[in-house]
């Protein structure tokens, strides 16, 4: 992955409306918040390939980091910290945002077929 | 502890790595007595958040990059593996029974004289209490004349306070260099670890920095009788 740049990531976004896609969207604080610091809270989520067709995508960039949203018929999609993306030869969109360790923090993709695993 | 006194052992923990950090020692010692080892690793870690330090592997790639990482430590450690190909992070959400069943045919089928799982309750990661509950079930489903030791390894804070030290306790003082080289095979998860390691502690390199982290294996000694799980 690499530092996300703006009018790339736009770009894969608008390629990717008004066709089903398969979603993967995630955020996770890791499972040992809690074991490490007794006042913390392990909070994490996922879903995996939730399948939708979005009509409209926007990133936008905040002190470096950025959010995305892609609205739908019925509702959004919606992350934030965001700071690294890819895009693979499988045609999918890969956004994350990492920590100061390089840890993953959130993640949004985006995939014209099911995501693996 | 007379290590060749085994037959086979049967390590059972969700996560590539877990091997390494809660058990390499111990199982590179039953290697060393010829005695044969065989890990079943529940999932590849899919959901990892050390994605490498710098990173370099993505929630993508991660799995294969776990299971690469998990084949070269079974190497490391010369033990026979069996990816069960759970997901990580569900294993809680797996019927227990289904799962006992299936590490029971493992342990009888190997002639397992010793199971090493996670202590469930005292493990921390979900998976981690979950493989280790299913495994207690599938011990404790095996009539009690044939049934074989059970070693469960536990670090939740409250560990000391509730059960007590480990009653079994493995110094790798003299062997520590298998458990680092298995350590260092999982490198997205343990490089940034191993270097953080060095950084806090006043030691002169990685080994030593290493050694004093991980110099002891301890287990409990469980009759899965006498335990709620
Ligand atoms: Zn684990």
């Amino acid at each position: 992955m690499e530092a996300i740049k703006l009018e790339e990531v736009q770009k894969y976004i608008n390629q990717f409306t008004n066709q089903p896609v398969y979603v993967h969207l995630e955020t996770t604080n890791g499972a040992y918040a809690s074991h490490f610091n007794e006042n913390a809270y392990n909070v994490g989520a996922y879903i995996r390939n939730a399948q939708l067709t979005y009509k409209q995508g926007k990133i936008v960039e905040h002190e470096g980091s950025y959010r995305v949203g892609l609205k739908h018929d019925i509702g959004w999609i919606y992350a934030e910290g965001l700071t690294d993306f890819e895009f693979t030869d499988s045609q999918q969109l890969l956004l994350a945002g990492h920590d100061r360790e390089g840890r993953l923090m959130v993640a949004l993709e985006i995939s014209p077929e099911p995501f693996s695993y | 502890m007379n290590f060749e006194d085994h037959n086979h052992v049967v390590v059972i923990y969700p996560h590539p790595d877990d091997e390494s950090f809660g058990a390499a020692g111990t199982i590179s010692k039953f290697r060393e007595a010829g005695v044969p080892v065989t890990y079943l690793c529940g999932t590849l870690g899919e959901m990892g958040r050390n994605m490498g330090s710098p990173f370099f592997a993505n929630r993508e790639t991660l799995p294969e990059i776990r299971k690469q990482e998990l084949q070269d430590a079974c190497k490391v450690l010369d033990m026979n593996l069996e990816m069960l190909g759970y997901r990580d992070k569900t294993i809680e959400f797996e019927p227990r029974n289904e799962m006992a069943e299936r590490f029971k045919k493992y342990i009888e089928e190997l002639e397992a004289t010793l199971v090493i799982t996670f202590y469930p309750g005292y493990a921390v990661h979900p998976d981690h209490n979950a493989m280790g509950a299913a495994a207690f079930e599938a011990v404790r489903r095996i009539d009690s004349e044939k049934r074989p030791a059970l070693w469960a390894t536990a670090f939740s804070n409250d560990r000391d306070e509730k059960l007590g030290k480990p009653n079994v306790v493995i110094d790798l003082i003299d062997s520590f260099d298998k458990k680092l080289d298995a350590i260092k095979a999982h490198r997205s998860q343990a490089e940034g670890m191993l270097s953080q390691l060095l950084a806090n502690s006043e030691a002169d390199d990685e080994y030593e920095a290493a050694m004093e982290r991980f110099r002891y294996e301890g287990f409990y000694e469980v009759n899965v009788d006498d335990v709620q799980y």
